[in-house]
């Protein structure tokens, strides 16, 4: 049973551990984003950057629900969509001085962001937290259909296809930043999402937050430790709504643009990929998901048509073979290094990297080449001087026998792991 | 006549046309043991279920203290100090034991839905799950993940995180099933210990444990109270033993 | 006049549209407790299948084989996708069938390109059927309509008359006794949503020519088949067949009416000229299912013939 030298203090985790866990990971994190403007970054650059910060905060926002509460939303775009919006009237009220925002500095706009995802989330969660699982997420894709199509309807509000537009060098400065020059927008992005990161773990630490996790693992039993399990959802709800309305506070700043596109499905469909590749089970892993797919969006669309399609199949594959994401397999990695028979777990690793490159050089070439026939403009893929056309038979041996030979490989690596574990 | 900590009055319970619990009216006196034993599909957890409010009764009642709890929701009857375990451990698996213990704490420490305060740095919360970690031996694997324990500290936890929020009347339902021996015997001890001063009410399998432990025993048969008395009184019972021949023979002595 | 016998046929033909896709939903759905988030996608599928059979040889022939090529690719989906997330829960399955839905709308983009294709009525149904007060309704409808019939027909036949309805309807109220009666679940669970990917199937064949067939069509659809599932009552083929007609009611005779909010409650003092007064009923009815959806919700939350609370 219990011995002498057990405390309180000594279950918890030290504060060397804390330390390491908690506060170092956010040092570094800020330390690299006041590191990047060093470097000297092109405009493009610079521009990435910010979508990455927007992105990072949306889709920390988006697991608060799906990862740490459970509930699967088709609709999260709608928060940050109406934080946005109401940001962008904001903007129209301080560049004319009227109404009670009129002297708002713009600088600490997302806050307002906050404030009208969080009203959204409460107004909408209401009929929508009852229930989590299959339910809550089909409420949730009508609602944001509801909420879209009604974005079309009132130009007022949303101002139609052209959308609503502003500009954010209007009133108060603050810390000096007039936001004029990117690089300045560059600090104002830095700084709220850094707030966002560390108010998100924060909200994980609290009551509320540990409550969030017990209602996703058993709704049931946390009735019987006093607490209405859809209240919890509902606040938890109303929480990650604030958030996502702060990054759409932070977007309407960046594009001093908002349109109803940004509402709809679409962004909602990105978010929950961004959230579930990056890895819901770890507070990191949005952050990975959002970094990378953001790169992704932005320099693969330019690289290639059907980057769309590399990224549903990427989302299909995590799905089914890495349901812990990116941060699953970096930090599986890791702790497969650190354990014992490093070599053994470094051996097999890179046996299944062998195998996943192999089976993705097919679905390259494969798809390449369709894009390029289905065109229809004579064009084809040539990689590497080498002429890829749906007639040449290198094309299809180039793709059916990496997509063979890497399908055997991942096979009898799993089998192999299987007997393994047995 | 003091109040009963709880009381059962001309209570029923059907699902469709299958009556489980038919007219059962019971007192349990604070502080009192209170066994319910009956052979299976007597209606024992529907029972439970009526009590702690995740089922509402088809009619009759069930009070607290003397106040009306039937049709209110479980987490409310919880606050007003009724606290249940359940058949099948029915913990947080994602989380740590002492997560778990926490989250069993906070509520009686007043903590709320509140997300402003930081969980580690509690005082109280940390001395109490502490405390309820000591109370129920799992404090040498505080930090196990709750879906890694072997059985019988899930079982520990189950009751750990009942008792946690300090509710004065304790429903255990089968703590002990599945255990071996000596598991038993430690639960035993730790459901005395832990129910100290307390109402229970246990509905249990295991006729060793429940001579053991309860003051006064009712049997359950297809829904009905068929006898409720101290346990040299029940063992005499020809009604019964009659309703017991062929599923378990009670024991011919206390061990 | 012939505003409303219009509304009123067009508003069945599509009830009964949706229905084809909500009945093969809802069967998955209660069986499996999978919400298959790509169904419309394999609506849409049907239509694309059809025009290319329908090209090279006729509608007729498109009619029967599309169906089957989109009930055996469901089938192929869940033998070698589906099965193996299962063990990881439902969020996952659905997270599998919303990315595949993503997956098979930007295959359709590569194969058939990103416009639409020109999937047309056959010349042997594309006549007026019947003309009242001087306007005319097109056969093809009318042959809609039959074939929907048919389909309604052919469903209660097989859930009601053959063994394997019986046991289809065994699992859609007791879902772990089935396995217990010694039937193949597995088995039985990609024969159903075969059967309910081919139901998406035929509703995209007899439906993709008269509306659009392009890439958009999955996305259009979609949320409206959920619309209906929840509004009917989950796990209820009666609630869904309800809902459909419903719906399908709802939005053909929104369209028909042109009058605007100003007009309709200007005795409230509500301008046409305002923005609220002049939104049109006809612009609503896309919002409708929506909308009804948020009703139902809020005000019946087990649906219109739902067993239990959502």
């Amino acid at each position: 049973m219990s011995n002498a030298t057990t405390t309180i203090e000594s279950l918890q985790p030290s504060s060397a551990a804390k330390f390491r866990q908690r506060t170092l990971p956010i040092l570094i994190f800020a330390a690299v984003i006041f590191a990047i403007p060093m470097t000297d970054p092109s405009r493009t650059m610079y521009s990435l950057m910010h979508q990455i910060g927007i992105n990072i905060v949306f889709a920390l926002s988006y697991n608060m629900i799906l990862g740490k509460a459970g509930l699967l939303s088709f609709g999260h775009a709608v928060y940050f969509g109406l934080g946005g919006y109401f940001c962008m009237h904001v903007l129209g009220w301080i560049e004319d001085g009227v109404g009670p925002f009129g002297n708002y500095p713009v600088f600490f706009l997302p806050l307002l962001g906050f404030g009208g995802g969080a009203l959204a989330g409460a107004v909408i969660g209401w009929p929508s937290c009852r229930k989590a699982g299959t339910t809550f997420a089909m409420i949730s894709l009508g609602v944001a259909e509801l909420i879209a199509a009604a974005g079309f309807m009132f130009d007022s509000l949303f101002g139609g296809e052209e959308g609503i537009s502003g500009d954010r060098m209007n009133g108060p400065e603050m810390f000096g930043l007039s936001l004029g020059p990117i690089d300045e927008v560059y600090w104002f992005i830095a700084f709220w999402t850094v707030v966002g990161v560390i108010g998100m773990f924060a909200f994980t630490r609290t009551p509320l937050g540990k409550l969030s996790e017990a209602t996703r693992d058993n709704p049931q039993r946390v009735q019987f430790i006093g607490y209405n399990p859809q209240q919890v959802r509902y606040l938890v709800f109303i929480i990650a709504g604030g958030f996502a309305g702060m990054a759409g506070g932070m977007a309407a700043v960046n594009y001093e643009i908002f349109t109803p596109e940004s509402l709809s499905l679409i962004p909602s469909g990105f978010v929950l990929i961004m959230a579930y590749v990056g890895g819901i089970t770890y507070f990191a892993g949005p952050i990975m998901g959002a970094i990378l797919l953001t790169y992704m969006q932005s320099m693969m669309s330019d690289f290639t048509e059907a980057w769309l399609l590399y990224l549903g199949l990427m989302f299909v594959a995590i799905v089914m073979y890495a349901p812990r994401g990116i941060a699953g397999i970096v930090f599986g990695f890791v702790d497969g290094i650190r354990g014992g028979n490093a070599g053994a777990y470094f051996t097999a690793w890179i046996i299944r990297l062998v195998g996943c490159l192999l089976m993705l050089l097919g679905a390259i070439v494969l798809i390449e080449m369709s894009v390029r026939w289905s065109n229809g403009y004579g064009e084809v893929f040539e990689p590497f001087g080498l002429h890829l056309g749906h007639t040449n038979v290198l094309t299809w041996i180039l793709i059916i026998v990496p997509l063979v030979a890497g399908g055997y490989i991942l096979r009898r690596a799993s089998r192999e792991e299987e007997e393994g574990a047995a | 006549m003091t109040t009963p900590a709880l009381s059962l009055k001309n209570l029923s319970k059907s699902f469709g046309p299958a009556k489980i619990i038919n007219d059962v009216t019971l007192d349990i006196a604070k502080g009192e043991r209170h066994a319910i034993i009956g052979p299976n599909g007597a209606g024992k957890s529907t029972l439970f279920n009526l009590i702690s409010g995740l089922y509402v009764p088809t009619s009759g009642t069930v009070s607290l203290n003397g106040t009306l709890i039937s049709g209110v929701p479980p987490h409310e009857i919880n606050r007003m100090g009724l606290s249940r375990s359940f058949q099948v451990s029915n913990i947080f698996a994602n989380m740590t034991v002492r997560e778990n213990v926490r989250c069993g704490v906070l509520h009686s420490l007043g903590q709320g839905y509140s997300f402003w305060k930081n969980i580690g740095t509690q005082k109280d919360v940390n001395a109490k799950t502490f405390e309820v970690m000591e109370h129920c031996g799992l404090l040498d694997k505080a930090n196990t993940p709750a879906a890694l324990l072997p059985y019988a500290d899930q079982r520990s936890l189950e009751i750990a995180i009942t008792i946690a929020g300090g509710a004065d009347v304790i429903l255990l339902d089968e703590p002990t099933a599945g255990m071996s021996h000596s598991e038993t015997d430690r639960a035993v001890d730790l459901i005395a210990r832990a129910t100290e001063g307390k109402t229970l009410v246990i509905v249990e399998h295991d006729m060793g444990v429940i001579f053991n432990l309860a003051d006064r025993i009712s049997v359950l048969v297809y829904g009905e109270i068929i006898a409720s008395a101290p346990p040299s009184e029940i063992r005499g019972d020809p009604k019964v033993r009659e309703a017991y021949l062929g599923d378990e023979a009670l024991p011919e002595e206390v061990v | 006049m012939e505003t409303i016998v219009f509304a009123l046929l067009n508003g069945v033909i599509y009830g009964l549209l949706l229905f084809m896709l909500s009945s093969g939903l809802t069967l998955i759905f209660s069986m499996m407790g999978v919400l298959n988030f790509a169904h419309a996608s394999f609506y849409m599928l049907g239509a694309y299948f059809a025009f290319t059979i329908s090209g090279s040889s006729s509608f007729w022939i498109a009619l029967f084989i599309a169906p089957v090529l989109v009930g055996l690719v469901g089938a192929v989906v869940e033998r070698y996708g589906l099965r193996k997330v299962h063990a990881n829960g439902h969020v996952a399955e659905l997270l599998f069938t919303f990315g595949l839905a993503y997956l098979i709308e930007e295959v359709v983009k590569i194969v058939y390109g990103k416009t639409s294709v020109d999937y047309r009525i056959p010349d042997l149904l594309d006549f007026p059927a019947f003309t009242i007060y001087g306007a005319s309704f097109p056969a093809y409808r009318i042959f809609m309509l039959f074939v929907a019939i048919g389909m309604l027909v052919g469903l209660w036949v097989l859930l009601k008359k053959t063994r394997a309805g019986l046991i289809i309807q065994a699992a859609l109220t007791h879902p772990h006794m089935v396995g217990h009666l010694g039937h193949n679940v597995p088995l039985i669970f990609m024969t159903v949503f075969g059967i309910g990917c081919a139901l998406a199937g035929l509703a995209g064949v007899i439906g993709g020519n008269i509306f659009v067939t392009d890439p958009a069509m999955a996305v259009q659809m979609g949320p409206i088949v959920f619309v209906v599932v929840v509004v009917g009552g989950i796990g209820s083929l009666e609630g869904a067949f309800l809902a459909s007609l419903l719906i399908g009611l709802l939005q053909n005779f929104a369209v028909g009416i042109s009058a605007s909010f100003g007009e309709i409650f200007g005795f409230l003092g509500l301008s046409t000229t305002s923005e609220l007064g002049s939104i049109t009923i006809s612009s609503l009815a896309p919002m409708l299912p929506f909308l009804l959806l948020v009703l139902m919700l809020i005000f019946r939350p087990r649906g219109l013939m739902g067993e239990q609370e959502l």
